[in-house]
């Protein structure tokens, strides 16, 4: 806006104002009645909905796939659909980084003196393209399915070697989708594609020895699985190092 | 110095005649009733608040302003309803790792209406921030945010960014399953940013992982820490839209005074 523009503007708003009414009791009124609406509707969430207490953090066992609050499933989202093991910086904190350094700029670089949605066709597409987004990547985050099973079949090898080893290879199995590596990594048809690569030949590149190191101490974002008791991480290294 | 009220808006029949001269001065009864504009008095007279408050209260708004403009006044509102509740859990929760979950069970189960206020603050934090996107897109498709209030949308930027960390932070208090693995997923992707990253976590997690004084440590920046920094951003916030005005909708145009079109037809 050059100063014509501006100018022009004041004016123009100096005299609407003038027009209206007092903040006080007219405006004052609307803001109560939203306020009473506002309360409302907390009331009735919490009436109908409650506050469910889950069972109580334990670092060792995570039958729990880890779920943001739904406002955050848009991240969540943006997370698992980026493949690429090398995006994922770029997933988890170049888009969301770049989002609000743009958002917080935004009167800075649009400048121009219109205000009216459909005269700004660049400002509003924009805008409406950033909430369908928004909303669709909260829809598919909301109806992402938490499989808690993996359904590989169990290697013949295995089979055949039976006894101890097998008993460990489907302990390890039930382990690994109690433990939330689902919320990651694809198992066959279970699980989410990324942002952890999929694990359903891992033996077959990483032997027991690296792949304990990495439950041990992984790159982020993975957690530590350091935790789990001994057994559950015997089993959990046997099954994923028979995975062929 | 006597403060004037202004009058109320009632129809004239309604409101009491001024005294005629030859009626009696009022009695010391009457005198009494006007104790709380004396009490006012007294106040302003030492502080001068009067002023400020006409200011804040009489300023006009532009006309055609409608439903969508009060969805800021209902952040606000939500706000409040955060910090009320947020006060009545803070009087039972317990931020250390071993009882957390115990004093969050308490509320819960057994503390008279606990469910009731934990529920209300939960999902007040939702409601919070589904007004707080509505009043972010009412200004940004309204091109409410263009001069001369650039600032006041960097402000309510900042206080969008803090109404998440809010809401990251309160996530893992309750301290159950859930809470604990989202935040720690939450915690490593923080912990995978360029430069800052690392320590940002370090900070955070009060050390290089999840320990006995992080859960406290969250505990002080959900409920000193960013509330406070919110409380002053939303005084921020509300001066400026006093002191620049609301905004009109835009498609309004001011029309020139109708006096002065009766004459030039």
């Amino acid at each position: 806006m050059n100063r014509q523009e501006k100018e022009e503007y004041l004016r123009e708003y100096s005299i609407l104002k003038s027009q209206g009414k007092p903040f006080f009791p007219y405006a004052v009124a609307k803001d109560s009645i939203m306020a009473v609406v506002v309360m409302g509707v907390i009331i009735t969430l919490s009436i109908v909905l409650g506050a469910e207490l889950g069972p109580k953090a334990d670092p060792t066992t995570t039958t729990y796939v880890p779920r943001p609050e739904w406002y955050f499933y848009f991240l969540f989202e943006l997370l698992r659909i980026i493949k690429p093991n090398w995006l994922v910086p770029l997933a988890t904190l170049g888009i969301p980084t770049i989002c609000l350094i743009l958002l917080f700029l935004l009167p800075f670089f649009d400048r121009g003196p219109e205000r009216r949605p459909e005269k700004r066709p660049i400002a509003t597409t924009l805008g409406i393209f950033v909430i369908a987004a928004m909303a669709y990547l909260t829809y598919l985050g909301a109806s992402a399915g938490s499989p808690n099973s993996i359904e590989l079949a169990t290697p013949a090898s295995v089979k055949q070697s039976g006894g101890t080893m097998l008993a460990q290879f489907e302990a390890g199995r039930q382990v690994a989708a109690q433990s939330g590596c689902l919320a990651c990594h694809k198992f066959g048809e279970n699980g989410n594609a990324g942002p952890g690569p999929p694990l359903t030949d891992v033996g077959r590149n990483l032997p027991a020895g690296a792949i304990s190191r990495t439950l041990i101490n992984p790159t982020p974002p993975m957690p530590s699985f350091k935790d789990l008791p001994k057994e559950k991480f015997d089993n959990l290294v046997v099954f994923l190092s028979q995975l062929k | 110095m006597k403060l004037k009220l202004p009058a109320p808006p009632i129809p004239a029949s309604l409101k009491s005649p001024p005294r005629r001269p030859d009626e009696e001065r009022p009695s010391k009864v009457e005198g009494a009733k006007e104790a709380g504009i004396s009490a006012v008095d007294w106040v302003d007279e030492r502080t001068s608040l009067s002023g400020g408050v006409r200011w804040m209260l009489f300023r006009k708004v532009p006309r055609g302003t409608n439903w969508a403009y009060t969805l800021g006044s209902a952040t606000m509102f939500a706000f409040l309803n955060q910090a009320m509740t947020g006060v009545f859990l803070a009087m039972y929760y317990d931020p250390s790792a071993t009882n957390a979950y115990e004093s969050a069970r308490y509320i819960t189960n057994e503390a008279f209406l606990g469910e009731f206020v934990r529920g209300m603050h939960k999902w007040g934090s939702t409601v919070m921030v589904v007004l707080v996107f509505l009043h972010m897109g009412r200004t940004f498709f309204w091109g409410a945010y263009k001069y001369p209030r650039e600032l006041n949308w960097v402000v309510g930027a900042v206080l969008l960014v803090l109404t998440m960390l809010m809401s990251f932070t309160g996530y893992l208090l309750p301290f159950d399953q859930k809470s604990y693995w989202a935040t720690i997923v939450g915690v490593n992707i923080n912990g995978t940013g360029p430069l800052v990253g690392p320590y940002l976590n370090d900070f955070l997690l009060a050390g290089p992982d999840f320990g006995a004084t992080t859960l406290s440590r969250f505990y002080a920046i959900h409920m000193l820490l960013v509330p406070g920094l919110i409380a002053a951003l939303i005084g921020a916030h509300l001066y400026l839209v006093a002191r620049l005005g609301t905004t009109a909708p835009p498609w309004l145009k001011a029309e020139k005074n109708p006096e002065l079109r009766k004459e030039s037809v």
